[in-house]
């Protein structure tokens, strides 16, 4: 480590280090850009000043870090750096605003640098909560909250989800106007407003896990990098907010995140739960995860995401699926029934009902779910009636659902997965 | 900053909110500080509907849409930002059965007052 680039006082490195200095600009970037910007649109009262703020200031470390060294805080270098050019970019458009107006909006324009280092951690939650507030439409929160909270570009993003780059940049600017046009506030949720403002956050942080874990559609079974943002935002959140169920989700996202590498064949096929290789399972987020639970069970103050975490740690702590937990699991499911008692959870449950009880107590609880009509258009259901009808020898049933599952699966390693049951059961 | 909360109701369903607490409700806001303006309206079966088109005026019974919930009353409110407005809307006792829509009311005397003070300073050059 180069003692000189901790130590600015002594003054200008030679030439040779502005190579390392641009490298370390980079890596400054890539740490503090999201935090500059959380503070910078604070201080300047919106998303617009702010970026071209952020790009600013970073542009002019580039030239200045060079010559006077890099700076003990960058983080408040960069925000008293962006917050004068800001100001000063105001000054210079200022030709149809009077002097007075000027020195109001600039008025208007916060404290002090010197104090914005207080509340900087608040800043990076309010730009989550921003991102994610429910007043956006769902599609604008979750690519919001990976263009300014992950700092991703529209191209990454548009990559990720499909659609062309200039629907999403779209999606970014009308969102953008609507923050603006209805003064949606940068500020934290009050206590009152904080159960629903935080279910908004934690559905799009776990939207993005999803998306980038079992992608509903497309070649591709796993885009990691979507994960990795969603595990990311949330881990920051932990640090910020002592919620149960940011614990949750957190430990919901790890030990799914655990069984990555044992879920896809090296042709890519799926591979279901119990038919993984369970020495590919990342021991060290199992055992995150299963701290983070026991954390937030004893909080008992935990929701539906503390509660799935809690089935995922007895599903992953067992040695198999023959000596997994199968009471405890349906025990759990009972009391997110209480939190969630939707149609997916009643099937989730009737799986684990089938594992502790045998397939016919389970496809019991599964066609009278079926017979209500609410599953009718959701894969898994179909899934899993075939799977059991599958166990017990119905032939004809199973080989119904497969068909009726494969009619609704677009994403192409679990057609597949479909298609080898149809081919095992019609020969 | 003002935004109008349209208060959406199915009709049918307006026996269900006394008169009594929605007028509490408006002594509250408007004691307050944040009521501008607010009316509850008449049934739509009593609502007339015209147009201009070429020059020439179509009167006609009824609104444009038939829809589930309709436009039974409206609140102009003052507030700091969204979410403050959204929690002034939850309090009105009808979204308990209907919707309130929260819209910004767009700054349109400013901007042309702006524009025509503009174009004046011009002409004194």
């Amino acid at each position: 480590m180069d003692a000189r680039a901790d130590d600015p006082a002594r003054g200008a490195p030679p030439a040779d280090d502005a190579r390392e200095i641009a490298a370390r600009v980079e890596v400054i970037y890539r740490r503090d850009s999201r935090r500059v910007l959380a503070t910078l649109i604070r201080l300047l009262g919106g998303f617009d000043r702010a970026e071209e703020a952020v790009h600013d200031a970073f542009r002019a470390a580039l030239e200045r870090w060079p010559v006077e060294g890099v700076p003990h805080n960058p983080y408040a270098w960069l925000v008293s750096v962006g917050r004068f050019k800001a100001i000063d970019a105001i000054r210079r458009g200022a030709r149809f605003v009077s002097q007075e107006d000027v020195a109001e909006l600039v008025d208007s324009m916060g404290c002090e640098p010197a104090e914005a280092d207080e509340g900087i951690e608040d800043d990076r939650l309010r730009l989550v909560f921003l991102c994610c507030h429910p007043a956006l439409a769902p599609d604008a929160r979750i690519a919001l909250t990976l263009r300014e909270v992950c700092g991703l570009t529209t191209e990454q993003i548009a990559n990720a989800f499909m659609v062309p780059a200039p629907t999403l940049a779209q999606r970014i600017v009308r969102a953008k106007a609507k923050i603006r046009t209805a003064r949606i506030p940068y500020h934290l949720p009050s206590p009152d407003e904080l159960p629903e403002r935080l279910a908004s956050v934690l559905q799009v942080i776990y939207l993005v896990f999803n998306e980038g874990y079992l992608a509903s559609t497309g070649d591709s079974p796993t885009r990691s990098d979507l994960s990795a943002e969603a595990i990311r935002v949330a881990r920051l959140l932990v640090t910020l907010l002592d919620e149960p169920e940011v614990q949750g989700l957190l430990a919901l996202m790890l030990l799914h995140e655990s069984r990555r590498a044992a879920r896809i064949s090296a042709d890519g096929d799926l591979i279901l739960l119990d038919a993984q290789d369970r020495s590919l399972w990342n021991q060290a987020l199992i055992e995150e995860g299963g701290r983070l639970v026991q954390h937030a069970l004893r909080s008992r103050r935990y929701g539906p995401y503390a509660l799935q975490a809690a089935i995922a740690a007895v599903l992953t702590e067992a040695p198999s699926t023959d000596t997994t937990d199968w009471h405890e699991i349906v025990g759990l499911y009972d009391v997110l029934l209480r939190f969630d008692p939707s149609p997916v959870v009643e099937l989730n449950r009737a799986a684990a009902v089938a594992m502790r009880d045998g397939p016919e107590a389970g496809l019991l609880l599964i066609e009278a779910l079926m017979a209500t009509g609410a599953l009718s258009d959701y894969r898994f259901a179909h899934t899993a009636h075939a799977d059991l009808c599958r166990r017990l020898g119905r032939r004809e049933a199973a080989l119904n659902s497969y068909r009726r599952a494969l009619a609704l699966t677009r994403q192409v390693s679990e057609r597949r997965l479909i298609e080898r049951r149809l081919i095992e059961l019609a020969g | 900053m003002k935004y109008l909360c349209l208060v959406y109701l199915d009709e049918s369903r307006l026996a269900e909110l006394p008169d009594e607490e929605c007028v509490a409700y408006d002594r509250e806001i408007r004691g307050s500080g944040h009521c501008l303006a607010s009316e509850a309206l008449a049934s739509v079966s009593t609502a007339t509907t015209v147009r201009v088109r070429n020059d020439r005026r179509l009167v006609t019974d009824g609104p444009f849409a038939e829809t589930k919930e309709q436009l039974a009353g409206f609140y102009m409110i003052d507030a700091r930002d969204l979410d403050e407005a959204i929690s002034l809307a939850a309090a009105i006792p009808p979204a308990r059965v209907g919707s309130i829509e929260i819209r910004p009311v767009r700054p349109i005397r400013e901007t042309v007052a702006a524009i025509e003070a503009e174009r004046a300073k011009g002409a004194e050059r």
